[in-house]
């Protein structure tokens, strides 16, 4: 995994709540077995007609959030499928964080397991955030996950919380299941007391 | 450890493995459910570490997210999507891996067939790549949904490093009235408490009219839990589920039955346990729901009206209105005058036998109106079949309704059946988001009973003042 540690980049504001994995890729796009190539059809439905035109007026294509690498978004950011799909194709596009009130669990989860930062700030600072990506041509932050600390060059502070854990392995692009398997005397000692749940034995 | 522990504690305890320092807990999994869309780039993962799959005796994969539901043997004529089954049984091959295939006859809607053969049970920690695991919970089990990577990490390690999500009770009091369901007591909770309402928590349902609802109805309680947002959501194990799961294939028999039975009944909550959050509903004020709008919390009972825009402000307001511009509707609107142009009875939530029994008792007799196209997936070959012994197809053929064969369909879309746009359609899944059932398409969330009355009226009605025959 690559390891984050800090970054500076254009934001682009997404003034929705609730967005669901079904937009962040639509589910046409599922059935490819990579884990590569999906950032050209991130929020495909909202970025083209059902002819294949794109539709200039969403945020991601108009001129001037070309290059955003970070997104700011209402609550509940990444609801519905456990499509990791969707991290992929945000990564893909060339998005290194997501910034808002609240994410749903296996988005969150998914997102650690690919270096991609889910930055959790209150209400008001993820509007404020927004409000200055909407009016301030070329608006950039810094995310700064060893300092835990998001800010610009305006004034703009604030800290996050991540789970320690969560921010060791992303500092230091740890492949979880390496770290798991560190364990493999007890994972043995586990399943050695509990032979085989009943039933399953007879698989 | 506390002397009074709560369903999940209990569970959570006894699958730890390891409590490493600054770390996550590390789970034990006892049931990795596995399907075609959230798995392939897992085995390349283990092909590439050169990792085995740790328990294949702990492993069971299905398709049902792709395959058409045309009668078996008609060729997949989306390339990719075959092309994505063939990779599910060119890696259950390779790595050992049992597959319930699409001319099997368990293959099924995965959250249907692990219930079904008897392999989910209580006390089991149950993951797949698909956020309707939460079904499962309905046993007892701590069941939930995860990305692809920790698919692989599961596969490799039968573990998975977890942050310890915190506990909340939703305590159903009274009784659900005729023609109120499980489906409905969801879309209930969901609508009061959102969308968002149980993020980072796992629910335990109880209260009287929990422990009155079948297991199917249990299964479709839970399996809502992840549109409230929650990791998971439970049911303590009781006679009701003992009685579902005895006999079954990969139930525990004889001595071993009586062991884990003992077992299970230790797993429900401690009096004066302590949940880090409580909810009541009252099932007496609940009636049949339909959605509105683009999330599951976008709902109205069906004597209600789409919501009004004077009573809203902030993000509220401009989520429903994008959501009212998408579905085409007018805030104010009569949810009985809502008239639909297809139906669509099946997914996880609602397509076992007693969801087809509930549709097939309100199709009886009568005709689906002529400007709809309504369609019946069961959930299993297993339910296709039991349907067809007692007779129910005939009620849907009769009715004008179309009869499929068993799989995913138009919960998602992925496979060929899907609403063209604008087409408005009654569904009995777990999502109205946009696209959903194809792009432009717009979904009402349903009980199955609501469902079959409206393919019939062409519009949605109440099906407390149903005219059964």
């Amino acid at each position: 995994m690559k390891p984050f540690s800090a970054h500076r980049g254009l934001v682009a504001p997404m003034e929705r709540v609730n967005v669901d994995t079904d937009q962040i890729i639509p589910k046409q796009f599922l059935k490819r077995i990579e884990r590569t190539g999906f950032g050209q059809f991130l929020f495909y439905d909202w970025r083209f007609g059902a002819d294949g035109k794109k539709n200039s007026d969403f945020v991601l294509d108009q001129q001037r959030y070309q290059g955003a690498s970070i997104l700011v978004a209402g609550k509940n950011f990444g609801c519905g499928s456990s499509r990791e799909h969707a991290v992929w194709a945000l990564t893909d596009f060339g998005f290194r964080a997501v910034i808002s009130s609240s994410f749903a669990d296996i988005f969150a989860n998914n997102s650690t397991k690919n270096g991609f930062l889910t930055v959790r700030l209150s209400d008001d600072e993820v509007s404020e955030i927004m409000r200055r990506a909407s009016e301030i041509e070329g608006y950039q932050i810094t995310v700064d996950l060893q300092q835990s600390e998001v800010s610009d060059d305006r004034g703009f502070r604030a800290k996050f919380y991540l789970d320690e854990f969560v921010r060791h392995c992303l500092l230091n692009g740890l492949d979880d299941i390496g770290l798991t398997l560190q364990h493999e005397a007890e994972i043995a000692a586990y399943e050695a007391r509990h032979t085989h749940a009943p039933g399953l034995s007879s698989l | 450890m506390a002397e009074h522990r709560t369903l999940f504690e209990k569970m959570w305890g006894a699958h730890l493995v390891a409590e490493p320092a600054g770390r996550s807990p590390i789970l034990y999994i006892d049931l990795h459910l596995v399907h075609e869309v959230t798995s392939p780039q897992a085995f390349d993962g283990l092909r590439a570490a050169g990792r085995k799959v740790r328990q294949t005796a702990r492993t069971v994969a299905t398709v049902d997210h792709n395959v058409p539901t045309e009668p078996r043997g008609t060729p997949i004529t989306d390339a990719i999507a075959a092309k994505q089954i063939e990779a599910l049984q060119k890696n259950c091959k390779e790595f050992g891996v049992r597959l319930f295939d699409m001319d099997s006859p368990d293959q099924g809607i995965v959250h249907v067939i692990g219930p079904e053969l008897g392999l989910t049970q209580p006390g089991m920690t149950i993951v797949c790549g698909d956020s309707h695991t939460s079904t499962h919970g309905a046993f007892g089990s701590l069941a939930f949904g995860i990305g692809t990577s920790e698919v692989e990490h599961v596969l490799a390690t039968q573990c998975l490093a977890q942050q310890k999500p915190k506990t909340m009770k939703i305590e159903v009091r009274g009784k659900l009235a005729q023609g109120v369901g499980a489906k409905d007591l969801a879309l209930g909770i969901i609508g009061q408490i959102g969308t968002d309402g149980a993020t980072g928590h796992v629910i335990e349902y109880a209260g009287e009219a929990v422990r009155g609802l079948s297991m199917e109805a249990r299964m479709t309680l839970c399996n809502m839990s992840i549109e409230a947002g929650a990791r998971a959501g439970m049911i303590a194990p009781d006679e009701t589920t003992f009685a579902y799961v005895k006999g079954r294939r990969f139930a525990p028999q004889g001595r071993e039955w009586e062991n884990a039975v003992d077992s299970w009944n230790k797993l429900p909550t401690d009096e004066g346990a302590r949940f880090d959050k409580t909810v009541e509903i009252d099932a007496a004020q609940l009636s049949p729901f339909v959605t509105w709008g683009t999330n599951p919390g976008m709902v109205a009972p069906v004597t209600g009206r789409v919501p009004e825009m004077g009573s809203l402000n902030g993000s509220d307001r401009s989520a429903t209105e994008l959501a009212l511009q998408y579905m085409g509707l007018e805030p104010g609107k009569r949810i009985e005058e809502i008239g639909i142009d297809r139906v669509f009875i099946g997914s996880c939530t609602n397509s076992r036998i007693e969801d087809l029994r509930a549709a097939a008792q309100v199709a009886r007799g009568h005709r689906v109106s002529p400007k709809v196209r309504a369609m019946v997936v069961p959930g299993s070959q297993a339910i296709k079949r039991a349907a067809e012994q007692e007779g129910l197809h005939r009620i849907f053929l009769d009715a004008g309704f179309e009869w499929r064969e068993s799989g995913c369909s138009m919960c998602l879309g992925m496979n060929p059946d899907i609403l063209q746009p604008g087409e408005r359609c009654a569904s009995t899944s777990n999502r109205n988001f946009e696209g959903r059932q194809g792009r432009g398409g717009r979904t009402h969330l349903v009980s199955p009973m609501m469902a079959a009355a409206a393919a019939i009226a062409g519009h949605f009605t109440d099906v407390r003042n149903w005219k059964f025959q």
